[in-house]
């Protein structure tokens, strides 16, 4: 009887979901705090806003959907080399950019999404990590467009709506970052909470009778890699306009085991997961690195370590965990 | 006279025989657990630091440095496998990858902050440096002798899995693992026993590869790529799957870097690709 009450229809269940919490407006109202307090740290604030929304791209695969990914880097490096070289070759407007830039990354994506929506397991996760080294070799080899190892230079970015020009202490950097993180993040939000959001977390629980429910598996996966792809693309555009240089580094294997990393530390398949898990990431490695990258690179392998073992849902699973407990209380 | 490319063969095979003794043991322990174990080449770079402390540090001969390698990475197997992976058989592919990148992170950082990121050389003995000639092909007597050591391994790896209770013990187990319980056979013995001989398989693999692509901390991820692609191309806890797909993967490698070396590894990635799209499950593979 309390459940009828608490759950009337599946609309009142979805709305109840996705009513904005105050937690949640306190979080993004304090994404705005660095523009008063750390105004020396905008350039690492909008590297972390980058970082949260690839890690938000990775968090609807991976949190949502349960595919498992070790190459997404392949969609971020390619937002970044398009919007890259979009602006090498004359047209520098950061926001029909994006749209260039989630474009290519989207059709790349949603090529590969056929293949990916085939497989599982291990097969799924060489796949993945298979096709984000060829595309690291592709652009590689490619020098004469990609500029190789010495990465991609004279990249120029126009005036952002033509009048915020990027300063170098990165304010219109952050704002412009954290503007367009913001918008996706709706979308996204949006997306989670549609009747199209829970079924990509009945497939993520069990793949083959989702079909029997009139759920098609192999079309959600599609579409769902996809979107993931497209917003990936525009995080790693975001990144080439705003330092106006583009890396192999982009695409390395390190950059997924990286975000991998970060998504888990604060919580697959929530959605603010990605987005504290990059913030605590980007924020210790800021702390640590400047000591010695090769010590870094010891306490992330200990944390992972813990949190698999500790933590399985991440920092948010725990939080959670505390919260009901100390309600039940 | 033969041509030069029996020499890209050659060499090839012998990078081959080192790929498949690093991955044999991540093949069978992936078939029989369905545990991915990403911290493999990890064990494989404990076994090559052991060798480089023990000859260069002690002045041990190479060859009597080759058993302790192999203990050492099997030790260290056992020791991680009661406190950490024993957790994680029933968890999902993710928390397993996580667990071992964990891992390997971190033995990268030890291995950096112990030898630095230097390239470790190891001292051989000159007659390990020669090469003889054959019908006018020079042969490097290291490889020779890393080919043979190979195959006399494999050999003792089939026969015993053939041939021994033990062995029949893991191939019931790879086949099926709740019929081998059901059946008695105690399978967290038996696996926890491969994959310390797995593991110290790495580990002299390790040792032995030193001489060919060098050692430094970064081991532990440039081959953990390689090892993946012969498992996953030679299908799970095959044999003669993981030492066909080794052997071709060292063979195109090599001939890749030979004749086209502007590609880089470009191609093996696009095999590699290929087959599992053609074959999931690996060449040999049965699931």
């Amino acid at each position: 009887m309390a459940l009828t009450e608490t759950i009337r229809t599946p609309q009142a269940y979805l709305q109840g979901l996705s009513r904005w919490r105050p937690a949640e407006i306190a979080f993004w109202l304090a994404t705005l705090l660095p523009f008063w307090l750390f105004p020396d740290y905008l350039s690492l604030a909008s590297q972390i806003a980058i970082t949260a929304l690839f890690a938000l791209s990775l968090d609807l695969i991976l949190g949502y959907a349960g595919i498992v990914s070790l190459g997404h880097a392949a969609f971020f490096g390619t937002g970044a080399y398009a919007a890259g070289l979009l602006s090498k070759y004359g047209w520098g407007e950061p926001l029909s950019g994006l749209v260039a830039a989630a474009l290519m990354a989207g059709i790349v994506g949603y090529a590969t999404s056929f293949i990916i929506a085939r497989f599982r397991h291990l097969a799924l996760i060489m796949l993945t990590l298979g096709f984000g080294l060829l595309l690291g070799e592709l652009a590689n080899s490619a020098g004469w467009l990609t500029g190789g190892v010495d990465g991609l230079q004279g990249i120029h970015t126009w005036h952002l709506l033509g009048y915020f020009h990027f300063d170098l202490y990165g304010y219109t950097a952050y704002g412009y970052a954290l503007a367009v993180l913001f918008v996706l993040f709706l979308g996204a939000r949006r997306l989670i909470h549609s009747p199209f959001g829970l079924a990509l977390r009945g497939i993520r629980e069990n793949w083959l009778r989702m079909p029997a429910i009139g759920a098609p598996s192999r079309a959600h996966i599609r579409t769902i890699y996809t979107i993931s792809a497209a917003m990936a693309g525009v995080a790693g555009a975001l990144l080439a306009q705003t330092t106006e240089t583009v890396s192999l580094d982009s695409l390395s294997f390190e950059r997924s085991a990286e975000l991998l990393v970060m998504l888990v530390l604060g919580g697959a398949g929530r959605l603010y997961g990605g987005l504290v898990g990059a913030i605590v990431f980007m924020v210790a490695r800021d702390r640590f690195s400047g000591v010695e990258p090769q010590y870094w690179y010891f306490w992330i392998g200990a944390l992972l370590v813990v949190v698999v073992i500790f933590l399985p849902n991440g920092i948010l699973g725990g939080m959670a965990k505390i919260t009901a407990r100390w309600r039940k209380a | 006279m033969l041509p030069p490319i029996v020499g890209v063969l050659f060499d090839g095979f012998a990078y081959g025989m080192l790929l498949f003794l690093l991955s044999i043991g991540q093949s069978v322990t992936l078939g029989m657990m369905n545990f991915i174990n990403l911290a493999h080449c990890a064990f494989a770079m404990l076994g090559g630091y052991v060798t480089v402390t023990l000859v260069n540090g002690y002045g041990w001969p190479f060859f009597a440095a080759l058993p302790v390698a192999f203990a050492a990475a099997a030790l260290a197997s056992i020791v991680f496998e009661r406190l950490l992976y024993r957790r994680l058989y029933k968890a999902t592919d993710l928390d397993q990858v996580l667990l071992t990148i964990g891992i390997t992170f971190m033995s990268v950082a030890v291995a950096a902050y112990i030898f630095t990121t230097a390239q470790q050389p190891v001292q051989l003995p000159s007659y390990l440096r020669q090469s003889i000639e054959i019908l006018g092909l020079r042969l490097a007597v290291y490889r020779l002798i890393l080919i043979a050591l190979s195959l006399i391994i494999t050999g003792v790896l089939v026969a015993a899995l053939e041939y021994t209770r033990f062995g029949a013990q893991v191939r019931a187990a790879v086949d099926n693992e709740r019929m081998a319980r059901g059946l008695g056979i105690n399978v967290d013995r038996t696996f926890a026993i491969t994959f310390a001989l797995g593991s110290g398989l790495a580990g002299l693999g390790g040792a032995l590869a030193i001489e060919i692509v060098g050692l430094d901390p970064s081991f532990a991820f440039t081959y953990l790529v390689y090892v993946l692609i012969v498992v996953s191309v030679g299908g799970l806890g095959s044999i003669r799957g993981s030492f066909a797909a080794a052997a071709v993967l060292g063979i195109s490698d090599i001939a890749g870097k030979y004749y086209v070396p502007q590609a880089g590894a470009f191609f093996i990635y696009l095999v590699m690709i290929s087959l599992l799209m053609w074959r999931p499950a690996g060449l040999f593979g049965r699931r």
